[in-house]
């Protein structure tokens, strides 16, 4: 397995070094990380000592790993004890499921990469370089590249990503100049191609609820029909379910298969939230959320 | 209600004369509701478009209850609670004042024009408050008109719309569709 100059500084042999002890020694059942593949980067739950040699970390190793520790998903729960290799924008959603009691911190021993920025296509072959065109508008601004809520801390410090050609606060700012009529259009024709396959909430790490209310029926508060009323209920519950507890990691963006720009909704809400309540979501269990906190002298600019 | 022309979800959605605003107010029980209550026994005259669901607390309105408001018919929505430090149960309307902030943020950004979503604190003794908050309600809908684009959403011919993307929007989306 290739293990580059790149490779090295990005703490790949010391990551393979570590998940073949932790699985050696039995202090854990099974390492999450990400691996190379004939289809480039994607997960790899390795559970041997020869399978933590296929550890990876580079540009294409974007997916939100924390998503598995999402107690929905019983059968990454059953595997046992999990080492989880993260990037400082999955730190914050494990941070975020220990504050929302849907994690035991014992349960997973954390393995913190240091990041210089992801891609956006884990399919290529080769790690990417990233330039203005290749990096993930996520990435931009980000405050968490180290990340602090883990066991060992991998890597070294890696410089700041490029700016992408178009940042999401740039989409945003584009929108919010816009007439409540334009906006109407914009996001009820984003909304219309929406075919409520879910993929959003099934890969969001934040998206917790056993019952989704999307899936209730008495009453139904949220209609089933994929007709843009319907996709547009959905998806503006979706967001603001997540107002305050998204990560920014774009996972949702990235699977929705409509191409629907969810990030910059999500974006739209966190700059809300930043704006109104001096609140970013960080990688620290104990800082509450936003919504779900308050404060006697908040905002009431838009109340009566 | 004095122009009601028909009883299906449709009614006047011409934006005619005739037209008279359906409004949905969501209060809480201890204020608002009393408040309303004052107006009445106090006889003061204001527009007769508001259905009042009664809810314990502005804590207990979830945003949902608006998109089902707007999805059933209505025009405009009212949602209105005990001042600050006033909540029976203490901070209802705290909590209820952070979650509304950001949905009002949402909706605005989402193109919901922000006079169809009044949000208002009404204490019980505050019945000529009510009248107020409930006349400016209803005129700014009926300004705007009925809100025929959301409860129609559902009749959209999906595939011929598909593709309809807002010029104007270009520069917001331009980059953001690859990948």
């Amino acid at each position: 397995m290739r293990c580059s100059d790149e490779g090295r500084r990005g703490g790949v042999k010391e990551l393979r070094d570590l998940a073949r002890q932790l699985l050696a020694d039995g202090t854990v059942d099974v390492v999450v990380g990400w691996e190379d593949s004939s289809r480039g980067a994607r997960p790899i739950f390795a559970g041997t000592p020869e399978e933590a040699d296929k550890l990876i970390f580079d540009t294409r190793c974007l997916h939100n790993l924390a998503t598995y520790l999402n107690p929905r998903r019983k059968q990454v729960t059953d595997l046992g004890k999990l080492a989880l290799v993260i990037k400082g924008c999955d730190a914050k959603a494990v941070a975020g499921l220990l504050r929302e009691m849907q994690l035991d911190r014992e349960r997973v021993v954390l393995i913190g990469v240091r990041c210089g920025g992801v891609c956006e296509d884990s399919m290529a072959p080769e790690p990417v370089a990233l330039t203005p065109e290749t990096v993930a508008p996520r990435c931009h601004g980000c405050d968490n590249r180290e990340p602090h809520l883990v066991d060992h801390l991998l890597g070294e410090p890696r410089p700041e990503p490029p700016v992408p050609l178009l940042t999401l606060d740039e989409r945003v700012a584009a929108l919010d100049a816009l007439t409540p009529a334009q906006l109407w259009e914009y996001w009820t024709a984003q909304f219309e191609k929406c075919v409520r396959c879910y993929a959003c909430r099934q890969v969001c790490p934040m998206c917790v609820c056993e019952r989704c209310v999307a899936d209730k029926s008495r009453p139904q508060w949220i209609e089933t029909a994929s007709h843009p009323r319907g996709n547009f209920s959905w998806n503006v519950t979706r967001a603001l379910h997540l107002a305050g507890r998204c990560v920014g990691c774009g996972e949702c963006e990235r699977f929705c298969p409509a191409g629907i720009p969810l990030a910059v909704l999500n974006r739209k809400l966190q700059r809300v939230v930043k704006e109104r309540y001096d609140y970013r979501v960080a990688d620290d269990p104990e800082v509450k959320t936003p919504i779900g906190d308050y404060r006697l002298d908040d905002q009431q600019e838009f109340i009566k | 209600m004095s122009n009601e022309t028909s009883t299906t979800g449709l009614a006047g959605d011409s934006k005619a004369a005739d037209f008279e605003p359906r409004i949905t107010a969501f209060v809480c029980n201890w204020c608002t509701y009393t408040g309303a209550d004052l107006a009445g026994t106090s006889r003061l005259r204001m527009a007769s478009n508001v259905r009042i669901i009664r809810l314990p607390c502005t804590g207990r309105i979830d945003p949902l209850f608006i998109i089902k408001a707007f999805e059933r018919g209505a025009d405009g929505v009212i949602v209105s609670g005990c001042h600050p430090a006033d909540c029976h149960y203490t901070a209802g309307n705290y909590h209820a004042r952070r979650r509304f902030a950001v949905f009002h943020d949402l909706m605005q950004f989402v193109g919901v024009d922000p006079g169809r979503i009044t949000f208002s604190w009404v204490s019980a003794s505050e019945g000529a408050k009510w009248r107020d908050v409930v006349n400016e309600a209803v005129g700014k809908a009926r300004e705007l008109g009925p809100f025929t684009e959301y409860r129609t959403l559902n009749q959209h011919n999906v595939s011929a719309d598909h593709v309809r993307e807002p010029a104007v929007c270009a520069a917001a989306t331009k980059g953001g569709e690859e990948a």
